[in-house]
């Protein structure tokens, strides 16, 4: 679109920190995190709760201050007055995780309401169109669904047509349906040109939504790359879980051809393969060999989550 | 799907707004603030209850079991026993007295308990005996009627033969008395629940934190609250005047200006001492109990069923700078009395720096989210 390219050239940075610290009396929320999210992509923080991803999120949004560090949002920084701040916010749409939105007006009203902060806008009608929430336009906000909560909540974002898009995990607790809509929608809106920050712990999210992804945890980022890099980086690209009754000895699994890791995740083992049908003949002769019976096998194509579980030792819904 | 609104709108045009869904006001922020606030308030049942229902039933039941019905006619007890015939007779034709024979044993606990005012015990061949506490006024008022009845059947004439003329003075009835505290108490009630319960139920639901989010001005939020909150004031504050003034005659005597202001500074004061309690509360819960820390010396002190002048002097100074006793008090006045504004010019100096203070405060401590 060519009015929003000139307004956001490529490659430049819709959004920059650099040393952000945010310590809390019991825990050190963010540990140093360096990010650069460029004009136009979508960028996506992916971890387990408590991974700092909320915090880190807030800081960028100007509603949380970090103790250490630089952030610049759209090439201007939080707090130069309130003008300024008030300027920049103008810009910026923002989806928080856990509001709620008064029960008792309707989904007109509340876009309107959310409008009427902003200098310039679309019509409040037409994003609630946007969001495909015409049906429920007159209806109480206490009255609406999970999913069309957050469809309202993406549309409150959307109500200054905003350059940068902070979204904080959008779709959880939503059924699949409403999930994959959701994800229509924010693909439906990044494809003109803005820009897109979200967190999610749903790697598929992430692989389906972002052009890069930064997995964090523990307030750092472990690893940043496309979705398909980061798999790559796995070394192999599918995942063989299989269980077995009694002993098995991990390390001489380990060693069969095309196998790039083997881990034990509790009863279950995961091997991750190269080619699935040269490790898995090899796979049953070494149980057998062992002596051992073999309960369950499966394959999938490793994921973003296979690489968070190698990274850190821990899934994401862990906690 | 119409996508193309958002892709055209050139990003320096400002929207056109629809007409028919509010004109200039649509997208003002000030207006839809207001109507935000004033629409959910509206949409609760149990909030049109408490403001508009309550006081309307309050001032009715206690209109009606106060309700100045006749002269009221002191009771006298006349012990049993040789003669109490004849003095129960000679006491029964005043029309002052209620007359009820008691056994001996049981006219002390009577007395005692303000079950009747005197007791008469009669003897035989001699002049009865009166029994009374001298520092009940009732009693005082009984043992005069006892003595006069006795006196009366003794044979006594009377000479000089007073005329009594019953004049009932409008304003000094206990309904009088009870409209305007029943105003002041609502005007602290709705300002705690219309702005200290919302600020933390907003914020308890991350409201107020989205609301920050957004280039809304926060003065915009802090008066909206204050317009929303001074449109219950107009219909609060009339449907108790016209409640009272349809079933019980009672009326504003003095001054409308004078009224309009007290009501105002009285709402400004509890709203801003309201937003102080919810600076920080996190939690209905929290801010509940808060709220009712506040309002509870009030309740008790500022003289809303009865005269805040019973306390003893040392907490007069107290009892008389909280804001409902101002409040109280200068409506009293107004309403009954029939004051101007000169009146209650210091009680209105008085609430306007109780509203200032606090909403100084507030505004110093406020917490977003």
């Amino acid at each position: 679109m060519p009015e929003l390219s000139l307004q956001n050239p490529a490659g430049r940075s819709a959004l920059s920190c650099k040393g952000l610290v945010k310590r809390y009396p019991k825990v050190l929320a963010v540990d140093r995190l360096d990010l650069e999210v460029r004009s136009g992509e979508c960028f996506g923080l992916l971890g387990p709760n408590g991974a700092g991803k909320t915090t880190t999120i807030e800081i960028l949004e100007g509603l949380n201050t970090p103790d250490e560090g630089e952030v610049r949002v759209l090439g201007q920084a939080w707090g130069e007055g309130d003008g300024s701040d008030r300027a920049l916010r103008e810009r910026l749409g923002i989806q928080l995780q856990e509001a709620k939105f008064q029960e008792k007006l309707s989904v007109i009203e509340t876009v309107e309401l959310f409008r009427s902060f902003y200098r310039r806008g679309p019509d409040a009608e037409d994003v609630i169109r946007i969001v495909q929430l015409e049906e429920k336009r007159d209806a109480w906000v206490g009255k609406l669904s999970g999913g069309q909560k957050q469809r309202l909540s993406l549309a409150v974002a959307l109500v200054n047509q905003p350059e940068l898009l902070f979204l904080d995990e959008p779709t959880t607790g939503l059924d699949p349906q409403s999930r994959r809509q959701l994800w229509d929608l924010i693909a439906d809106f990044r494809g003109r040109g803005a820009t897109v920050m979200l967190t999610t712990h749903y790697m598929e999210e992430a692989e389906r939504l972002c052009d890069r992804v930064a997995i964090m945890d523990h307030g750092r980022i472990l690893a940043l790359d496309t979705p398909a890099a980061l798999i790559a980086s796995l070394g192999a690209e599918h995942v063989v879980e299989f269980a077995v009754d009694g002993a098995l000895d991990l390390a001489a699994v380990g060693r069969l051809p095309g196998v790039s890791q083997a881990r034990r995740e509790a009863d279950d083992f995961a091997l991750i393969v190269r080619e699935p049908h040269v490790s898995i003949p090899p796979l049953l002769a070494e149980v057998a060999r062992q002596g051992v019976a073999l309960r369950r096998l499966a394959t999938h194509h490793a994921t973003l989550e296979d690489v968070f579980v190698y990274m850190t030792g821990r899934t994401l819904r862990d906690e | 799907m119409n996508e193309r609104a958002i892709l055209e709108a050139p990003p320096t045009a400002p929207s056109p707004a629809r007409g028919a869904a509010g004109g200039a006001l649509r997208y003002n922020a000030l207006w839809q603030i207001t109507r935000a606030r004033v629409l959910s308030f509206m949409r609760e049942p149990e909030v049109a209850f408490w403001v508009f229902a309550f006081p309307v039933l309050m001032t009715l039941a206690l209109g009606i079991a106060f309700r100045s019905s006749g002269t009221p006619r002191s009771r006298v007890g006349v012990e049993e026993g040789a003669g109490a015939d004849s003095v129960a007779a000679a006491l029964a034709r005043s029309a002052d007295l209620e007359v009820l024979r008691i056994p001996a044993r049981d006219a002390e606990a009577a007395l005692r308990r303000g079950k009747i005012a005197v007791l008469v015990r009669p003897a035989a061949g001699a002049p009865p005996t009166l029994v009374a506490d001298p520092t009940r006024p009732e009693s005082r008022l009984a043992q005069l009627a006892t003595v006069d009845a006795l006196e009366r059947a003794a044979g006594r004439i009377d000479v000089a033969k007073p005329r009594a003329e019953a004049v009932v003075r409008p304003g000094s009835r206990y309904i009088d008395f009870l409209v305007p505290g029943l105003i002041g108490l609502n005007l602290l009630g709705t300002g705690m629940w219309g702005i200290g319960f919302a600020i933390a139920n907003w914020r308890q639901q991350k409201l107020l934190r989205r609301l920050i989010a957004t280039p809304m001005r926060r003065s915009d939020f802090l008066l909206a609250l204050l317009l929303a909150r001074m449109l219950w004031l107009v219909l609060e504050v009339g449907i108790i005047l016209v409640f009272g003034a349809l079933v019980f005659h009672t009326a504003v005597r003095g001054s409308w200006l004078a009224f309009s202001l007290v009501t105002l500074l009285g709402t400004l004061a509890f709203s801003g001492i309201s937003l102080l309690v919810a600076v920080r509360a996190r939690s209905i819960e929290a801010v509940s109990g808060l709220m009712n820390v506040v309002q509870l010396p009030m309740w008790l002190l500022s003289g809303s069923f009865f005269s805040s002048e019973r306390f003893p002097a040392v907490i007069q100074p107290l009892v008389q700078a909280l804001p409902l006793t101002l409040v109280n008090n200068s409506l009293r006045a107004i309403m009954n009395e029939s004051a101007g504004l000169a009146t209650v010019a210091p009680a209105a100096a008085a609430l306007a720096a109780w509203a200032l203070l606090s909403f100084f405060a507030a505004l110093k401590w406020f917490r977003w989210d």
